[in-house]
């Protein structure tokens, strides 16, 4: 009865997205070794609230950790209590998103249990009752198929891959002990900017813009897109658009920026570097929008368009908000 | 103060990645190899701290195959004091090198232990919490600001959407982020006064890791796709297409 562990985020009284899609992840391993689907949240005191959604997404028992600094991630807490839960239980696989978060905890966790860590999992299945994964390498250009040996498997998934399941449960709650666990590293403020925008590693679709736009001053061209395809949508940038400062780093798609899966992802005024390519070739349909009919970027396309871009994207942002109103 | 600068060459992020026929690894034919990009935060941060006390050393550590002296001589040459090579075939597994650096820097006199937040290649962002693990430390990943007063360390770091401030004494791991400095070239003087300094090459063997690597694939190539059209008149083709072809509207 080997079951499988995922660790969820609540961010203002809510499960997030990508927590669900872990949760929903562990939940079909459980399944195949007909075994229980445990989910840790950690919070202020209070969570446990927020914890019981967790009933509705697959979690058979979801193990609770309160203290006041919780409010805040602590990754040291965080690893030490889940690798402690993780060596007293029977888990084939521990489970987080491949967030800030997930990426900071998971590979402590691995240290700790003495366990190899696979990041960014975009396929997981069983072969012979091992776990087999499959990952990006090289931002996305390679992709590598590792296998873990009998134990936990410790992973990372990328966001927008899973699914999230909608199964109820009986939604067991138990107390996660924290005793005597002390963080070496203590997060002591969390400084958001406009969280009215998703980031862009969280979006289901993304609206990139590159050199082509000409400028940070054209830039709320992008954003009126953006608003009109929904509370799900992000901004995104080109590598050539950040390097000249006219972006934010965090905004950059890329190799050496962030590697996204969205259901939907606008390339605007970008030729399409291989670097650029790597980090969103996975989004399930790409459009682009470029003057140059020869640019790299229509290669990788599902639908292009050729065209000025200072023309298109009013007209664009228009014929979208009235198809999205009309649905 | 003491600073590690762990390091790792990888292939330049403009590379054409060919996977060989076996699903083995890379094929390197044709690849440039270079210091990984995050790394080069890493290593000016060691460097500015040292130039501004006045005082203190730089080691740098990497692991890999003999041709990682190159990458160590560029560290050296941006003014880093000596170089340690840990010499293997390197590894796709995090916790394997991650244990086999801890082992080279435990029991070293370190203030502070920098790596880039990932390398490009595996893209695995693990070894740095894993190094911390093994020995103990502090750690703080995906850094974009770090100040340093006595013992007593407080670092930004990069989240979804802002930042977290995270506090920690000293001796510490910290992961480094674009963002945090601009990273020099090394100077004319450099590069030669590089050429004297010390690099000690020792060989390793690594952990047999807990997680199989099986084979290495090119990624299917993309659908082709089709120019629904040029200029305005394309726009309400498009949004027809998003909406009812591909349903992601």
């Amino acid at each position: 009865m080997s079951g499988a562990l995922a660790y969820a985020e609540i961010r203002e009284g809510t499960v997030s997205r990508a927590s669900r899609e872990a949760v929903g992840l562990a939940r079909r391993i459980a399944a195949d070794a007909g075994g229980e689907t445990h989910v840790v949240a950690l919070g202020p005191p209070g969570t446990e609230e927020a914890a019981a959604q967790l009933a509705g997404f697959g979690a058979d028992r979801t193990w609770v950790g309160e203290s006041e600094t919780l409010a805040l991630s602590q990754p040291d807490i965080a690893a030490a209590a889940i690798a402690r839960l993780v060596e007293a239980g029977d888990y084939d696989a521990v489970i987080f998103a491949a967030t800030a978060q997930g990426r900071d905890i998971a590979p402590r966790v691995g240290a700790r249990l003495g366990r190899s860590v696979a990041s960014e999992v975009i396929e997981c299945r069983r072969e012979d009752g091992a776990i087999v994964v499959r990952r990006p390498m090289y931002a996305g250009k390679a992709i590598a198929t590792l296998r873990f040996t009998p134990g936990p498997a410790v992973m990372t998934i990328r966001a927008n891959v899973f699914a999230p399941v909608e199964e109820s449960t009986a939604g067991q709650m138990s107390s996660l002990d924290l005793e005597g666990l002390e963080g070496r590293v203590r997060t002591t403020a969390l400084e958001q900017g406009d969280r009215d925008r998703l980031d862009v590693s969280e979006a289901t679709t993304i609206v990139s813009g590159g050199r082509g736009m000409q400028g940070p001053e054209h830039w709320p061209l992008l954003e009126g897109l953006v608003e009109a395809l929904g509370d799900e949508a992000a901004l995104g940038a080109s590598r050539a658009v950040v390097d000249a400062g006219w972006r934010p780093h965090g905004e950059q798609v890329g190799q050496t920026g962030k590697t996204v899966s969205p259901n939907l992802y606008f390339a605007v005024g970008i030729s399409g570097a291989i670097q650029h390519l790597a980090g969103m070739r996975t989004a399930k349909v790409i459009v682009a929008i470029n003057r140059d009919a020869d640019a790299p970027i229509f290669g990788v396309a599902d639908y292009g368009l050729v065209g000025d871009v200072f023309e298109v994207l009013p007209a664009l942002t228009e014929a979208v908000r009235e198809a999205r109103q009309g649905s | 103060m003491n600073t590690i600068v762990c390091m790792k060459r990888v292939p330049d992020s403009a590379t054409r990645v060919r996977v060989t026929p076996d699903g083995a690894g890379l094929d390197p034919a044709g690849v440039k190899y270079v210091v990984n990009p995050y790394d080069e935060f890493a290593l000016e941060d060691a460097i500015r701290r040292k130039e501004e006390a006045g005082e203190g050393k730089v080691t740098v550590v990497a692991l890999g195959p003999p041709e990682t002296a190159e990458s160590i001589r560029q560290a050296l040459a941006m003014g880093a004091d000596e170089g340690i090579l840990l010499v293997c075939a390197g590894s796709h597994d995090a916790l394997s090198v991650a244990r086999a650096l801890a082992d080279e820097i435990r029991g070293r006199e370190v203030d502070l232990v920098l790596f880039g937040k990932q390398a490009i290649d595996d893209d695995n962002m693990q070894v740095p919490q894993m190094v911390a693990e093994f020995l103990g430390l502090p750690c703080a990943t995906v850094v974009v600001g770090l100040e340093i007063s006595g013992r007593d360390a407080t670092a930004r770091r990069e989240v979804e959407g802002g930042h977290e401030v995270v506090e920690f004494s000293l001796p510490a791991v910290v992961s480094t982020q674009k963002g945090l400095n601009e990273p020099r070239y090394p100077s004319l003087k450099g590069i030669m006064a590089a050429k004297r300094k010390p690099l000690e090459e020792r060989e390793v063997t690594l952990d047999v890791p807990t997680m199989e690597f099986l084979r290495l694939d090119e990624p299917p190539a993309p659908a082709a796709g089709r120019i629904v059209g040029e200029g305005v008149d394309a726009v309400p083709e498009l949004v027809r297409a998003l909406r009812d072809e591909a349903g992601v509207l």
